[in-house]
């Protein structure tokens, strides 16, 4: 138990998807101007990334795998049980995405409307495809891969949150007009990662 | 100039190839690609890799796509456009796991994460998908060169200042072995790379200003 709970923390703090890897980065700049968008965004990864991360385990382990199911047995001849995983992680999380895009829309057709085109995005944030691949290069069991899955979205919501938070308090402050927007978001970005840094102290 | 090299590289073909580098840049102007280019560039070598990288798959998959465009319904373009990147990234992953084996487990899942990188896609939905295939091309490699260009000065200041070295050949030598330079620490943690961003992007909409955002 307390290994999940260390890999919680470690993915939720210490190695938070966006400030210390920075990913997921486009949509962190574009969808941060307002809290209640932001959050709304991050729930939305939150699922998709809890969603995904376990699915593509099992098609790794079970399907991909030496000794797995059809596909993977015939993959495997060819000597080559890597080469499709790329094809098949994206493929899940298009899936993903969609069926999370219509649970949204059918359920808070408000937050449907204010996350626009950024909803269907999900699919190609990078937060999601990371996810599955970290889950691949660290080679997570199941259990794992459902912790680690909440645990990185959780962590990007809540940076993401966080840097709404910021930006709209910094709607009152002079900035030098080649700063602005970009420029001063990413150095308030910085100044969060730093923030975060604190947490690699911990020992777990 | 004679007419067929006219019609290989014409004014419009310089343009599609020019303006990404530095005008229409795609991390500074367009904010596309943004998570890879500060992870990969504590190191110049990274950067030079993954900037050939970028380049590749962007115009290969801008060429693809631009090839594909007449005959692809509108309603699966994303999947198709999905499946093209997805296949020349596996390329340029299993060719740095064949050829530069160390690189790529520095790298790690960044040459996966082209398939996400936000330039791919940006390009083939926004250029490839209503230009010609030459034209996409090479407005594929200026996109992948602006983007490059933009990694290799990030990282060419972090790796000078944050380790006296540039690919790993000192430069100013380090007080601990013996010389005058005491490395900033700071240039080696991730958030330097969004401060150096943030700086050239400030360089960059001075120097353009119609490039600054009114709010």
């Amino acid at each position: 138990m307390e290994h999940y709970a260390n890999l919680l923390v470690k993915s939720i703090f210490l190695e938070n998807m966006a400030l210390a890897f920075f990913l997921g980065m486009c949509s962190f700049l574009a969808c941060s101007k307002k809290v209640d968008t932001a959050i709304g965004l991050g729930v939305a990864v939150v699922f998709v990334q809890v969603l995904t991360v376990p699915l593509n385990q099992i098609i790794l382990k079970q399907l991909l795998a030496e000794g797995g199911a059809a596909l993977g047995a015939s993959v495997a001849r060819q000597g080559r049980p890597d080469l499709p995983r790329l094809h098949l992680f994206i493929g899940t999380i298009a899936a993903a995405t969609q069926v999370v895009e219509m649970a949204v829309d059918r359920f808070a057709p408000k937050l449907y409307a204010t996350l626009g085109v950024f909803l269907p995005l999900i699919a190609v944030n990078c937060v999601i495809l990371a996810g599955s691949l970290f889950m691949q290069e660290r080679d997570y069991t199941f259990t794992e891969s459902v912790v680690y899955g909440v645990g990185s979205g959780v962590g990007w919501a809540l940076a993401i949150a966080g840097m709404a938070a910021v930006r709209e308090k910094m709607a009152y402050s002079n900035v030098p007009d080649g700063l602005k927007g970009l420029g001063i978001t990413f150095i308030v970005a910085g100044l969060m990662s730093m923030a975060f840094m604190v947490f690699s102290g911990i020992q777990l | 100039m004679s007419a067929a090299t006219d019609r290989l590289f014409g004014k419009p073909q310089r343009e599609a190839f020019v303006t990404p580098i530095i005008t229409n840049n795609p991390i500074g102007v367009q904010v596309l690609g943004i998570c890879s280019a500060l992870a990969v560039t504590t190191r110049v070598d990274k950067a030079v890799v993954m900037g050939i990288g970028v380049t590749l798959v962007t115009a290969f998959a801008n060429l693809a796509v631009s090839l594909v465009r007449n005959h692809t319904p509108a309603s699966i373009r994303i999947i198709v456009q999905l499946a093209i990147i997805a296949s020349l990234v596996i390329v340029v992953d299993q060719f740095l796991k064949a050829y530069l084996f160390e690189l790529s487990l520095e790298l790690s899942v960044f040459v996966g994460l082209i398939i996400t990188n936000c330039i791919v896609m940006g390009r083939a939905e926004g250029y490839a998908m209503q230009n010609p295939p030459w034209l996409s091309f090479l407005d594929g490699i200026g996109n992948g060169l602006g983007y490059a260009l933009v990694l290799l000065l990030v990282a060419l200041t972090r790796e000078l200042l944050g380790a006296g070295k540039i690919l790993g050949v000192t430069v100013l030598p380090l007080v601990t072995e013996g010389g005058w330079y005491v490395p900033n620490g700071l240039m080696l943690i991730a958030p330097s790379g969004l401060f150096l961003i943030a700086l050239l992007v400030w360089l960059l909409r001075t120097y353009k200003p119609e490039l600054q955002e009114k709010d």
